[in-house]
Order: C-alpha cells, then sequence, then structure tokens
C-alpha cells in the first residue's frame, strides 16, 4: 500500500524500466525500531507526500474524463489495467535463466489470458453484444453461433494451452514449468474474477462501478491523512507504517461520504441507468425505486439540537440506496485494507519492494488495485444477493418476459406460474 | 498413470500410510536404458499384472453396485472421493517442520473446503433441492431463501478464511504460507471443477457420467493390455513405459466400445432420464429424440456377405464417437501432466491408497478432462 512506498519516493517521478531490478530487491528492514517507520516521524514526508499527491491528481483526473466518456470506455479502461497488471505479476515470478531455455514459455501465459479474457468477457457481455447487432442478419446469426458454442470454443482452446503445456516440458525443468503454470492459473483466476465483476457492476450502472472505487480511494487517502497528522499505534505486524488512528479515522470518514456520495452520484442518469447493448450514446431509464428520493423526518433528538444552529431543514430526503451504500463503506474501511495486507505480505514473503514501478510514487499498478479488487468482488455480490432483487417490479419481469422468451416459453411460464398459485392457495 | 506404480507393486495389498513417506521418496531412474524400462521387456510383470487386476476388479464391482443405487448415492460417491482427493493433495507438499509451528493451519484448507463445496453443490443441486422441499412449506421457505442468499453466504465465508489467513501470518514462514494458500487454491479448483461438472452430468441422466467414465477405464485398460502384449515404441518422455502400440490400440478399441457401449447404455431409462429432484426412486420419462432408434443404412462399401443391410443407430452414438475420440487422444495428457508433476516434485504417487494402483488421485486423473468436456 502506499506507506511501504514512502522510501522509495526519492527517485524521480519518471522512473524508467531499468531502475525496477534495484528497487524491487530492497529489503525492507525490520529490524527497526517501530517509531521510526511510523509516517509521522518520518523527515522525507513532505517530499514523498507531494509526488504522490501529484500522481493522485493526475490518476483521478484520468479517472473522471473516462467516466464521463461512458460504460464502453470504463470498460476499455479495465481491460488495459488488467493486461498491465498481469504482465507485472507475469514478470514477478520469472527467473531469467530458466526463461532462457524455454523460448515460447511466455507465449502460453498470453494464450491462457487471451482464453480467460474471451470466457469471461464473452458470458458477460454477450447478451449485450446480441442485442447490439439484432439490426443486421449476417451478424446477428454469427454473433447467436459464436454465444451458443461460446463455452466450447473456450475449452477447445484452453485444452490446446494445456495439450502444448505438456508437449513443451522439459527435463530438469518440470518443477519450474510447473511452477509457472500454477502461478499463471492464480494470476489470471484473481486478475479476471475482480475485472470481470466490475465490468458486469458497470453494465447494471456506472453507480455500481463508481460508488465502491471512490470509497476505496477515499478510504486510502485519509488513512494516509490520519496517519501523516496523527498516526501514532501501529496497526498489524505486516504493514508496519499503517496505524490504528488512519484506520479509525479513513473508517468515519468513509462511511459518511459513503451516504453522501450515494445521493450526489444516484441523480444522474448517466450512473445510474443499466445499459443493455454496447453503444456509446446517452442513457435514459426509469431508475427504479431504489434512486427516487423518500422523505424521512429528522428524528427529535437531532431536531433539538440543529435548530439552534439555524440548520433549514426539518426533513431530509433520503434516496434508499444510501442505506446500501452504508453497507458498502463499511466493508470498504474494515474489510477492503486486509486485500492490501496480503499484498504487503506477499511481497514480504518475496522479497519484493512493489509490484512495479509505473505509477511514480505509489509503485506499480497491482499496488494500487489491490483492494479495489476485494471491493469489486463485494460489490458485485452485494449488488446480486440485496439490490436486484429489490429492484424487481412487475413491470420489469413482464418486460423482460416479453423481449427475452418465445411465445412456447410464455405459455409454459404461464401454466408453471398458474400451477404455482393454485398450490399456494 | 499405471505403469508408473509396477515397482510399488511388491508391497503388500492392504498397504498401511506409514509406507508412504518411503515409496514417495524414490526417485525414477531416469539413466537406465529405454528398453528395460517397457512393460513388456519387465520380468516381475506378471505378479503386478494380477494385484493391479484384483484392485480394478473391486473397483469396478462398488463402482457398478452405486451406479444401481442411484444419482444421489453416485453424488455421495463422487463427494467421498473428492475428499479423499483433496486430502491426498492437501498432504502433497507440507512440510513437518513449518506446520509444527503453525497450529490451526491445517483447518483453514478444510474451511476453504467445505466454503467450495457448499458453493458448488449449492449452485447445481439448488433447483433440485427446492424441488425436493416443496411440500412442507417451512423447509421451502428457509431452502429458497439459502439459495438466494447463497452467493452471500459462500462469500461471506470465503472472506472469513482469507481475513483468518492474514491475520495468522507469522515472521519467516510468509513464503511457506503464501505458497501453502496457492497451493489450496489450486487444489480446491481442479477438485472442485471435475467434480462439479461430474455432478451435473450425473443429475442430467446417468449415461452421462456412465460413458465418459467407462470410456477412460476402457481406454486405460486396453493401453495397458496393447502395451503388455505389442509395446515396442516409446511415446513421450514423461512415462516411459508409455508406448505407441499400446496409445494407438486403446484408441481403436475406446472408439469401438463408444459406439456399441452408446447403444447399450441408451436403452435403459434409468441411465438416460435426468433427475429433478433429490428423491432416489424409479424414473420414467420420455428420453428425448437422441435416444430413439433411428434405422442407418450401411455405405455402400461395405462387403455383399456382411448380414445387415441397415442397423438401428441411437442418434446418441455419433455424439459417443465424439466422446471416444476425445477421451483416446485427449485425456491421456491428463495422465502426462500427473506423470510431469510426480517426476517435478519427486514423488512417487499421490498417496497409496489403492494397491497397484496408487491413490485417488492417480486414478482419477484422466478422467479429469473429459469430465469437463462433457458438458
Amino acid at each position: 500500500m502506499q506507506k511501504e512506498n514512502a522510501a522509495d519516493a526519492q527517485s524521480a517521478p519518471t522512473t524508467r524500466l531499468r531502475h525496477r531490478k534495484r528497487q524491487t530487491d530492497v529489503n525492507p528492514g525490520t529490524g527497526k525500531p517501530n517509531g521510526s517507520h511510523l509516517l509521522v516521524n518520518d523527515r522525507n514526508k513532505y517530499k514523498s507526500f507531494l509526488i504522490r499527491a501529484y500522481s493522485t491528481v493526475w490518476m483521478i483526473g484520468g479517472f473522471s474524463v473516462i467516466v464521463y466518456m461512458g460504460h464502453l470506455y470504463i470498460t476499455a479502461m479495465v481491460v488495459v489495467i488488467q493486461i498491465f497488471m498481469a504482465r507485472e505479476l507475469f514478470n514477478l515470478l520469472r527467473k531469467t535463466h530458466e526463461d532462457r531455455q524455454l523460448p515460447g514459455f511466455r507465449i502460453l501465459n498470453w494464450h491462457f489470458f487471451f482464453t480467460a479474457m474471451l470466457f469471461v468477457y464473452g458470458r458477460i457481455l454477450s447478451q449485450r453484444l446480441a442485442n447490439t447487432v439484432t439490426p443486421d442478419k449476417v451478424l446477428y446469426r454469427l454473433v447467436s453461433g459464436l454465444i451458443k458454442y461460446h463455452m466450447a470454443i473456450c475449452y477447445s482452446l484452453y485444452i490446446s494451452g494445456f495439450v502444448w503445456f505438456i508437449l513443451t516440458l522439459k527435463k530438469k525443468m518440470y518443477k519450474y514449468q510447473f511452477g509457472q503454470y500454477a502461478w499463471t492459473h492464480m494470476i489470471l483466476i484473481v486478475v479476471f474474477t475482480q475485472s470481470s465483476f466490475t465490468v458486469a457492476n458497470i453494465f447494471e450502472g456506472i453507480f455500481w462501478f463508481l460508488l465502491p472505487a471512490s470509497l476505496i480511494v477515499i478510504d486510502d487517502i485519509f488513512a494516509y491523512i490520519f496517519g501523516f497528522f496523527f498516526g501514532r499505534t501501529p496497526l498489524i505486524k505486516l504493514s508496519p507504517k499503517k496505524t490504528w488512528e488512519g484506520f479509525i479515522g479513513a473508517s468515519v470518514t468513509t462511511m459518511i461520504s459513503a451516504f453522501l456520495l450515494a445521493n450526489i452520484m444516484g441523480r444522474f442518469q448517466w450512473l445510474t441507468c443499466p445499459r443493455e447493448d454496447l453503444s456509446t450514446g446517452w442513457l435514459h431509464c426509469d431508475p427504479g425505486p431504489l434512486f427516487k428520493p423518500e422523505t424521512y423526518a429528522l428524528p427529535g433528538w437531532i431536531l433539538k439540537w440543529v435548530v439552534p444552529l439555524q440548520f433549514p431543514w426539518e426533513e431530509i430526503s433520503v434516496l434508499p440506496v444510501q442505506w446500501h451504500s452504508l453497507c458498502l463503506g463499511l466493508f470498504a474501511s474494515i474489510i477492503a485494507p486486509f486485500g492490501g495486507f496480503f499484498a504487503s505480505g506477499f511481497k514480504r514473503a518475496f522479497k519484493i519492494k512493489d509490484f512495479g514501478d509505473s505509477i511514480p510514487g505509489h509503485g506499480g499498478i497491482t499496488d494500487r488495485m489491490d483492494c479495489q479488487m476485494v471491493m469489486a468482488v463485494f460489490a458485485y455480490i452485494y449488488h446480486q444477493s440485496f439490490v436486484v432483487s429489490q429492484s424487481l417490479s412487475v413491470e420489469k419481469i413482464l418486460e423482460q418476459v416479453i423481449t427475452s422468451l418465445t411465445l412456447e416459453e410464455q405459455q409454459a411460464l404461464f401454466m408453471k406460474l398458474g400451477q404455482m398459485l393454485q398450490e399456494r392457495l
């Protein structure tokens, strides 16, 4: 996470890949007394603060531009981030000596990467792709065929990679090759699970991507700020620069901002409407009951407290989604940091300083994404379990029945529904 | 695969776990001349043949009994096999020294195992479980609630395991613990992917489980037999006892038996009907167009003396040919993978539960690939 990288802030903002071997082999010194690790006592902290702030502003700026441009561009950004993460992680446990004897072995990694991408994005975007090409007969038949045999295609690609792997096994390199094979699988699973859930969230409505991501960013930033000014008590041995003050301050801030941010974001149709196809135009839809404001009269004890301060509102209007975002905020502040601890422990176990150095002051892409990954998976599962069921209504289901089912299937549905209701009565 | 374990057949049929350390650490000597390794020339081969045959008969016998008993019992058998496979594989890369410093670390593996089982079987069997409890109002509501929040429950359990892992990280043990964590995930993925597809196949109709499994067994047995009598040319450096004669002979036999077996198996509703709930009674259903015989005119190049001009073919037999092709050509790669793996980590067998064959994983390695392909 960010505090680990304060020491390499000395390097110039434009770090070249040549430096990577030197930086990544530095062992974090665990022998020093705990006090000198805390950010409060670090004299170089102001310089590192500026570099980090500079990179942060650029990242947030670029991110906002892409969100403005839409679902397809955000997905493209996610794919690009994925490729860079996979590359960082593939390169992490390579050993150049063995690699020289195994030409073409690296390509196998990218073959599995491509297969995983086809599988994951094919499943998520197949329906939307079909919706995009409905006007054109040829494309529609091609796409429907691909979707029908999608799983078989991906499986054949995987099996060909598997067979290729076995045929390239070389005497005395077995252990290295099997290790690399397992490592490749683990990387692809970690990278693709979270990116597939991220993309699924995006197409349900940019809100469900933007809110969790923002909460993680806020949690990160405020943990750094609270640690910068107030940090005294170390939090966990794995990350010696994290403090309880930073953790608690960030948790409270994150939950409050979750509540407020959901209100702000929930007012934009661009963010709340799901995208049913792969177009890039403006969206208009009925956002559903979650985003319609409901008025709550402020309870008596708050009124007594704020009326003397000339607080103008006696009731507040709350979008129901704000209660959901409180849960998201709770998760982001309590559980998501464990993603960062995992990454710290991993780096310590394999004696590397950072996963890469693409981002000055922050390390590599994986360093930034470690908490986002845990959050993206939670956001998707939360959305599927607790939000989707609430936003269903008779009209929405009818609409789906009319558009997606054939006449025979509709009749079968009608019969089954009739039977079920008769049994209940 | 089987040929590798030939030398461990000298142990008694009742193998104790105490022997495992000794037999696992024998490193196959690769310096011997290729010739002396082929099964044709192995003088002790008749004794090992008997031991293997004995175990094979027991395994096939037990298998047949369970298939007769039904879908739920086959699923239970799959679950039991899974548990043993996972136990073998979990124990494979343990190091006793590190484990002494990490109490409860083994429990974490089983926590993830339980979570994976809940997730995988919950997804596959949820609809059928709901169909079983429709009669009882209270159970139905309970089961529907569990199904609705199934993914959230499993995710919650996984996150607990994840946090437990991070909180149990001990200085100087990081690398071992991360390695074990990754190893656990790989094992669970391999074991559960193939068992999930197996169970899904079973409930679509026992036929779709029995046919692929039988084809692999037939392929194995005939590769061994052809290698026993005719094997001369080594097939792949990874498994020095496999030969091209065995491979080709087994492929032809497997494809032919696929065609014939599909015909035999396709005539029983017990095997071809899907099971929509978790009951255990007899099944009656309309098996569908795949299992209705259609007349097939033999092509003109068949000689005049052949008695039948038309044969009744179930359409499913053509599908069975594809399965047979896959079983004979690709599935052995599962065995090669296991051989390479054992060679890489210098172990003789995954375990020794089955005399003459090694552990459960040694038997199931080829079964993994066709399972998944079936779906």
